[in-house]
């Protein structure tokens, strides 16, 4: 046990290399999946047939594939066709990619539970369709997508592990790496595992603090 | 101030508004009564184009919309119209996100650019106007339905619209609070706004109204001087349906 507590001492520096990994793929990956679920959710509820179509096909292929299967078809799939990226890139490419699917249907369900009557109001004012949507109703949509999106953010930081298989020296890589060096599995395992655990919980911190400060004026006078 | 000329909806093969015409003179107000059902709130909300019409002419002012060309064509001349044109829903429809303040200047500094300290002036005047100074900071959830109307009302007002629409302003409330509301209206009616008010209400429609127009099955069936109207209605239908509002 001791020897164990060693052992996690002693390949701390490695784990959190890989747990930086971890944390800059989450990010990326959310940040770029919120911008391009954003511009698709946008897509989904235009006029334009052509528009929405191509956001609904989008949705359901990343929706309905593994995650996995496309970090493979990114990463060894790609260059086949001339395009080569090294694992970090395609890694974030990925999971950008999957996550704008779960962004999307989440933000046009946010979007699409506001009532008519706001973009009525908004309208009876002389706001064109881009003000009403940027003052009127993605503040109040905000309130409805958070709880979904924090969850997919979480969901995201534990799916990183799946870039270990595309070579990415990410936590879980790590963890595998020195297992395999010292055979210390369960020590090095539970490890991550707690790395994850803790990354995770303070996500879920600063959901529940975000998700009061939108909630204030339901609270206030 | 306005002119509607043959205007009809239609709406999945039924005919809703079936070639209405009509003009408000500047400093009118009007009060359109009518059963459920009968067309006299589409009527409104076609007015400032919530509702698109079939066909049809509506000129608010300098500024006239051809009703029977699609309205995403021509929606900067629709966006235009609306900013002379004030409305005041039946539910209110304020931003609950907003304060009392923000949801009445929202209009001015959005649409118009005004100065912050402009419209946060003229909003607080507003708000004082409909007797809610000291409210500014409140959340709509916090006030009252007779409250959250009279912000709406504010909100509308801050436009400097040139004609305003109410679309059965005191029918989500409480009947405690329909007094209140009433009251800030006719004080705009006192004012000589001109004003289109569907309602239900047919006392306040005979004491505000300077003419009634009783809808039925998507047209006009009568329309007159307000007491007149009420007192000695012409037709068979308006008699009906007054003998169920008002004993005489």
């Amino acid at each position: 046990m001791e020897a164990g507590f060693q052992l996690a001492l002693d390949s701390a520096p490695f784990l959190l290399k890989g747990a930086y990994y971890t944390v800059i793929l989450s990010l990326g990956g959310m940040f770029f999946g919120l911008l391009l679920g954003f511009g698709l959710a946008l897509m989904r509820l235009s006029r334009f047939k052509l528009l929405s179509w191509t956001a609904r096909v989008y949705v359901s292929f990343f929706r309905g594939t593994p995650l996995l299967v496309q970090l493979f078809l990114i990463y060894y799939g790609l260059p086949q066709v001339g395009i080569e990226l090294d694992p970090i890139p395609a890694a974030m490419i990925g999971f950008s990619l999957n996550m704008a699917a779960y962004a999307c249907e989440i933000l046009r369900a946010a979007i699409g539970s506001i009532e008519r009557g706001q973009w009525e109001a908004a309208a009876s004012i002389g706001m064109t369709r881009a003000q009403t949507l940027r003052r009127a109703i993605l503040p109040q949509a905000m309130r409805t997508a958070l709880p979904p999106l924090g969850n997919s953010f979480i969901s995201l930081v534990k799916d990183t592990a799946l870039a270990a298989t595309i070579q990415v020296p990410e936590l879980f890589r790590q963890a595998q790496l020195v297992s395999a060096r010292t055979f210390e599995i369960f020590t090095m395992y539970l490890s991550a595992a707690l790395i994850y655990w803790v990354l995770a919980s303070i996500l879920a911190h600063l959901q529940n603090r975000l998700e009061d400060r939108v909630n204030r004026h339901d609270l206030e006078s | 101030m306005i002119v509607v000329e043959k205007l009809t909806k239609q709406f999945k093969g039924q005919v809703v508004l079936n070639g209405i015409d009509l003009e408000v003179k500047e400093g009118e107000v009007v009060a359109i009564i009518g059963p459920s059902g009968s067309g006299k709130t589409t009527f409104l909300r076609c007015l400032n184009f919530l509702e698109e019409p079939t066909s049809g002419r509506i000129k608010v002012g300098e500024i006239e919309i051809d009703g029977s060309r699609p309205l995403n064509q021509q929606q900067g001349l629709v966006r235009r119209l609306r900013q002379h044109v004030g409305f005041v829903f039946q539910n209110f429809n304020l931003f609950p996100h907003r304060t009392a303040l923000e949801n009445v200047i929202e209009g001015p500094l959005v649409v118009k650019k005004m100065a912050h300290d402009a419209a946060d002036r003229l909003g607080r005047a507003l708000l004082a106007k409909v007797g809610l100074a000291g409210k500014e900071d409140a959340y709509p959830r916090r006030l009252s339905g007779g409250q959250q109307q009279r912000v709406a009302i504010a909100r509308a007002l801050a436009m400097e619209p040139e004609v305003i629409l109410f679309d059965e302003p005191t029918s989500a409330l409480d009947p405690e609070l329909v007094g209140e509301v009433l009251a800030t209206i006719r004080s705009l009616a006192e004012e000589n706004r001109t004003m289109v008010i569907v309602t239900h209400e047919m006392s306040f429609a005979r004491d505000v109204a300077n003419r009634v127009i009783f809808f039925d099955k998507g047209v006009i069936v009568e329309q007159g001087e307000a007491k007149a109207l009420f007192a000695n209605p012409r037709e068979e239908r308006t008699r009906q349906f007054l003998s169920k509002f008002l004993t005489h």
